[in-house]
């Protein structure tokens, strides 16, 4: 680890202005990625801007939805009585991920940026596209046992997001708040937020260079307030998705009206399933319709040497989870 | 007058008093308080600094050069330590006579920093010193290693993998190719033959606690190191040997060890190196293995495939086993585990055969870890008796009973003892096995299939021996000291269990001091050898005691016992008194302070194979008595009992129910005891399920060197377990008749595991970790 200075900011225009003037600087949270990457010689910032000070907090009801602040902690929103009522599945998501002690440290802000699990991109020995532009993606010949089989490229096939809340956000059409550094507000919908590899896999939001995450709002639906999320996982808790699948229907009278489904585990990014929807949309709630979505889920998966067994389980995944809303 | 004193022991049984009940852990509350200091937890010693590894991206390749201007330049810097100026050792053992005089206690036939090449990936290839750790891995960071690069060879999978025969291993058997009968004959012609192939992952022992030395030259020829080890005196003997100094002048501390199962029983290339850089800077240096390093400084077990064959009757008698293994070494090591053993001992079978292969690769080589060799070893055989159990149409606990060894077939000796079948009986009943429905897949909760399986375990009591030293104090105290260590394990607490009957006071009373080559030497606390031979030597030392006090006695005109025959004489809780008459008698504080004696010490070594009833444990371990061992096979025996819920479309599995009973000779404590089965079964449900470290198939790298990756069973994994020992009394084994139990907890587990899949599944899963991915590939065949 290299040696570096550590300010806290009080305010959004004070920690944008640090980043302004040091652009190698980094926001720090939780600290629950920065940190272990940092140990690791992945990212060396020069100076660390603490931003757990800044008034991005509060879970409360908007017109447009539930807005929480980018600094609350996972555990508390993942326990919120009104996140627990109107998204189990947003919940679950949260309360399914890390273990409780990085719960309690990790911030919604900085549990949307994590980065990838790869084991190629967390051990700076190898070489890596992400993480070195250029160097090649040893994934692609070599242990892809956990990686993406959707929106992958040639140059990576890294679950960029490995995580878990993303992909309920992604469900459930939450939109960010982001304000740059020129103290400017503006609104991206999550499904709008993360790139997909391509040739550029080190780029991987569409965050400017200082920008913050000041809050993300979740409309209000019947679909979300019947939602599940279902994470398959090699250990029972502690461990990131093999694949997960974020669901919420509104059924009435036996036809699904309206349907949200996200994969995680599988995407290059949190994966919504627009494909899944459409063949779930107006169809009866039976088992038929639910492996015609998954089938059309997957449609476009490119599996590699190892993680083929992901087409199957995000299927599986998706149709239990869709049983499970179903049937409650 | 000088009395000839025949030994003379108070008990040669000893009975329980504290012994066998839950004492619970005596050094619990220094480890909740912190009061506990660790190997890497001696920052007082003056002057500390700190090294760190710079460590190899690449897995096979020459060093050509440093570029180390940044580095020297950066602050606080001390040393840069590669092969071009490390101090030289007297001896390194990548000669012969180098492995000949370091001995067992070295793994590694090959010492980084030696050398130009480049072996394994993360190899050390400098060791930075600074003044602070944040420093020194700063400047770590800053040096530049210049490598000519080469194509590894990554596993013996690899195409470009030579395989071998070792006519001879570093470590385990020196017969590599273990024969009885005609096995290939009777396998040709057997009713029943049945062939198959079990993988087994590398697996990583992972202790809480990671290697780590503090190495303090006190004088330029004497050293003290404090150092995660699992065995004082053998880590001392091989520092010695490298240091070209006398064993004295080496001194190795450990008081406390955060776990090891295996990996801290070596001599690795850290300590050394560590000792080497305190010798360079002229300062005590530290270094801590960081999480990342631990996977490729210690040991691991290695990637493995066996390839079992089984002929039998129709009956399902057993006629013939023929064992094949073939596993990735070092480039410079041969060790792999001697799976064969338990394959050969387990069951009633007149023909065996065993061959191991080995393929070098570009890998740190592989080591002891937990039950090596009868862990793996019991997956394959305790999975083909189940697969044989369902071809004939018995039960498992039938098929096992019905080629029951009654002696050890492997040697033809008889068992010191075995209650195998009382282990099946008891956890049958505690599991309701009667219940089962034989049939694959009949029951059903929910979405998922349940399964329940059994296996067999078993565990050798290795040959071990070792010393003791008990000081008695006339106020009724005492300190009790050998050179062991606690793994964590509580040999702490067990030992002041057996101190405190031995000598007839209460723990309290007792200071048991171990973890210091300054000490009595004694094993390795490996092997499930330590709470054997170290109770053993304890209760000999306390004997030793009271035949010298005894001898005061007996000549004291004011002693009770004056004159008696010291064979006469009994001791009881502490009181010298006729055995014919115990009112005739007295205290040993009495005696003591009558005759001005501050304190008694006494002193023995405890040995295996010199068992309590043949009195062999009198005679104080001399070698030139047969001992029992000569005559018996001795070995733990145990089942585990196990219930799995399977999603099939998932292709998760979680326990839902573990029994295990194990038969390992005398229980001193039975809560720390029911800790070590829990803990070795956890082990092996962890090695079933998800544990497994990937190697990179082209760069020979670990991709998932970290606990966030390599998976471990966390709490929800495991089911509350329920844990029963038969009792059970051994004459032969050691004076303490203890066999053992830090290992068997840990073999069959894995078995047991895919057997209850099977059950509920119909399909047999061989390759370890049962994974979810494997789940759905074997739902996908028919069953
Ligand atoms: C062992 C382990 C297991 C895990 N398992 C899971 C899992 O199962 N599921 C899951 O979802 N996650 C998992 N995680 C990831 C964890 O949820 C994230 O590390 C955590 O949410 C990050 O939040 P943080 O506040 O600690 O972020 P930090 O580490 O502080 O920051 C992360 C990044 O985001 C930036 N940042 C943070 N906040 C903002 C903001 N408001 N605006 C702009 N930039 C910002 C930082 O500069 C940094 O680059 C796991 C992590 C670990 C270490
Ligand atoms: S998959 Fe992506 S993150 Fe992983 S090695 Fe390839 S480029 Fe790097």
């Amino acid at each position: 680890m290299n040696d570096f200075s550590y300010t806290q900011a009080a305010t959004a225009k004070e920690a944008t202005g640090i980043l302004k003037d040091q652009p190698t600087a980094a926001y720090i949270a939780g600290g629950t990625t920065l940190l272990d990457m940092m140990k690791a010689n992945l990212l060396e910032p020069p100076q660390l801007v603490d931003i757990n000070s800044l008034p991005f907090k509060g879970i409360e009801q908007t017109k447009d939805g539930l807005r929480i602040g980018a600094m609350e902690r996972m555990s508390a929103v993942g326990e919120h009585p009104l996140l627990v009522q109107q998204f189990p599945a947003v919940s679950q998501s949260l309360l399914l991920a890390a273990s409780p002690q990085l719960r309690n440290m990790a911030s919604i802000g900085g549990n949307i940026l994590q980065r990838t699990r790869c084991g190629y991109f967390r051990d700076a020995a190898f070489p890596c596209n992400k993480r070195v532009p250029g160097s090649g993606c040893p994934a692609i010949a070599g242990d892809n046992h956990n990686l993406a089989i959707l929106g992958v490229s040639e140059s990576c096939i890294a679950n960029s997001y490995p995580g878990d809340l993303s992909v309920a956000l992604a469900a459930f059409d939450a939109v960010l708040t982001l304000e740059n550094q020129k103290g400017k507000q503006r609104r991206v919908p999550i499904t709008e937020f993360y790139l997909l590899p391509g040739k550029t896999p080190q780029k991987e939001t569409v965050l400017e260079p200082g920008e913050l995450i000041v809050a993300v709002t979740i409309p209000t639906a019947t679909h979300a307030q019947r939602s599940t999320y279902l994470k398959v996982r090699e250990r029972s808790s502690y461990a990131y998705a093999l694949a997960s699948a974020a669901v919420g229907l509104d059924v009435q009278g036996g036809t699904i009206r309206s349907a949200r489904v996200a994969l995680g585990g599988v995407g290059a990014q949190p994966w919504r399933s627009r494909e899944a929807e459409k063949v779930l949309t107006g169809q009866p709630a039976t088992e038929a319709t639910f492996r015609a979505a998954a089938t059309a889920a997957l449609r476009e998966a490119q599996p590699r040497s190892e993680n083929g067994y992901k087409v199957e389980l995000a299927q599986n995944t998706l149709v239990r989870a869709l049983q499970q809303v179903a049937g409650a | 007058m000088e009395l000839d004193i025949e030994p003379n022991f108070a008990d040669t049984n000893p009975k329980a008093g504290v012994v066998g009940q839950p004492l619970t852990r005596v050094d619990g509350r220094a480890k909740v308080t912190g009061a506990a200091k660790y190997s890497a937890e001696y920052n007082n010693v003056p002057g500390l600094v700190h090294g760190v590894f710079k460590t190899s991206d690449v897995a096979k390749g020459r060093i050509t050069g440093f570029d180390a201007s940044a580095a020297q330049r950066a602050p606080g810097v001390l040393a840069i330590l590669t092969h071009q100026n490390l101090p030289k050792l007297a001896i390194t053992p990548d000669t012969p006579e180098g492995k000949k005089a370091i001995g067992m206690g070295v793994q590694m036939g090959f010492l980084p920093l030696t050398s130009d090449q480049i072996y394994y990936a993360a190899q050390p290839v400098a060791l930075v010193v600074a003044d602070t750790l944040e420093r020194a891995q700063y400047a770590a960071t800053l040096l530049k290693v210049q490598v000519a690069t080469e194509v590894p060879t990554v596993s013996y999978q690899d195409p470009k993998a030579k395989l071998f025969d070792p006519t001879k291993l570093t470590v385990g058997k020196t017969e590599n190719q273990p024969k009885r009968g005609d096995a290939q004959t009777a396998f040709a012609s057997a009713p029943i033959q049945l062939t198959a192939t079990y993988h087994h992952a590398i697996t990583h022992h992972n202790p809480m606690e990671p290697g780590a030395t503090i190495a303090h030259w006190e004088a330029p020829d004497r050293v003290t190191v404090y150092d995660t080890t699992q065995g004082i005196t053998w880590t001392q003997k091989s520092l010695s040997a490298m240091l070209g100094l006398p064993v004295d002048q080496v001194r190795v501390v450990n008081k406390y060890l955060g776990g090891g199962f295996g990996c801290k029983g070596s001599t690795w290339p850290h300590t050394i190196l560590t000792i080497q850089a305190a010798k360079a800077v002229g300062r005590p240096v530290k270094l801590a293995l960081t999480r990342p390093q631990q996977f490729t400084s210690m040991g691991h077990r290695e990637d493995q495939e066996q390839t079992l064959r089984l002929g039998a009757t129709k009956e399902g008698k057993l006629l013939a086993l023929l064992h094949e293994k073939t596993s990735t070494t070092s480039a410079w090591d041969n060790y792999a585990e001697t799976n064969a053993k338990i394959v050969d001992l387990l069951y009633d079978c007149p023909h065996f055969e065993a061959q191991t292969q080995l393929a070098r690769a570009n890998v740190m080589t592989s080591t002891y870890m937990r039950a090596p060799g009868e862990a793996p070893g019991s997956f394959a055989i305790e999975c083909a008796m189940d697969d044989l159990a369902y071809r004939v149409g018995l039960d498992p606990i039938q098929i096992r009973l019905l080629n029951y060894a009654e002696k050890d077939p492997s040697t033809g000796k008889p068992w010191s003892s075995k209650s195998l079948k009382e282990c099946y009986a008891r956890g049958a009943e505690l599991f309701g096995w009667s219940k089962r429905n034989p049939k694959n897949g009949a029951t059903r909760a929910g979405k998922t299939l349940v399964g329940w399986g059994m296996a067999t375990a078993s565990y050798p009591v290795h040959s071990g021996q070792g010393n003791a030293r008990v000081r008695l104090y006339a106020d009724g105290h005492a300190v009790v000291q050998a050179g062991a260590t606690d793994l964590g394990t509580g040999t702490y607490t067990v030992i002041t269990q057996v101190a405190a009957d031995s000598l007839g006071i209460t723990p309290d009373k007792i200071r048991f001091e171990l973890g210091d080559s300054a000490l009595p030497s004694t094993i390795v606390s490996g092997g499930s050898m330590a709470a054997g031979t170290v109770s053993s030597s304890v209760y000999l030392a306390a004997q030793d005691v009271w035949q010298k006090l005894t001898k005061v006695a007996v000549l004291d005109k004011k002693s009770p016992l004056y004159q008696a025959k010291p064979a006469d004489v009994e001791v009881v809780k502490g009181r010298l008194q006729l055995k014919a008459n115990p009112s005739k008698g007295e205290e040993f504080a009495a005696l003591m302070q009558r005759a001005s004696m501050g304190d008694v010490e006494g002193i023995a070594t405890g040995r295996y194979g010199a068992g309590y009833e043949s009195a062999q444990a009198a005679l104080n371990a001399s070698k030139t008595k047969k001992d029992d061992a000569g005559e018996h096979s001795m070995h733990s025996f145990g089942a585990h009992f196990c219930e799995v819920h399977v999603d099939p479309e998932l292709g998760t599995v979680r326990v839902t129910r573990w029994v295990s009973v194990v038969a390992g000779g005398r229980i001193l404590n039975p809560k720390t005891a029911r800790s070590q089965i829990m803990g070795g079964s956890i082990f092996g449900i962890g090695a079933a399920l998800m544990e497994g470290t990937n190697r990179d198939p082209n760069l020979a790298r670990y991709t998932n060197a970290s606990l966030a990756d390599y998976h471990v069973c966390v709490n929800l994994d495991i089911p509350d377990m329920t844990v029963e020992f038969i009792d059970e009394h051994d004459p032969y084994i050691n004076a303490m008749g203890v066999k053992g139990i830090g290992e068997i907890s840990i073999v069959g587990t894995s078995a047991a595991v895919g057997n209850a899949i099977f059950h509920a599944t119909g399909r047999r899963l061989r390759a370890l970790p049962i994974t979810p991915d494997k789940v759905l590939d074997a739902m996908r065949q028919p069953a």
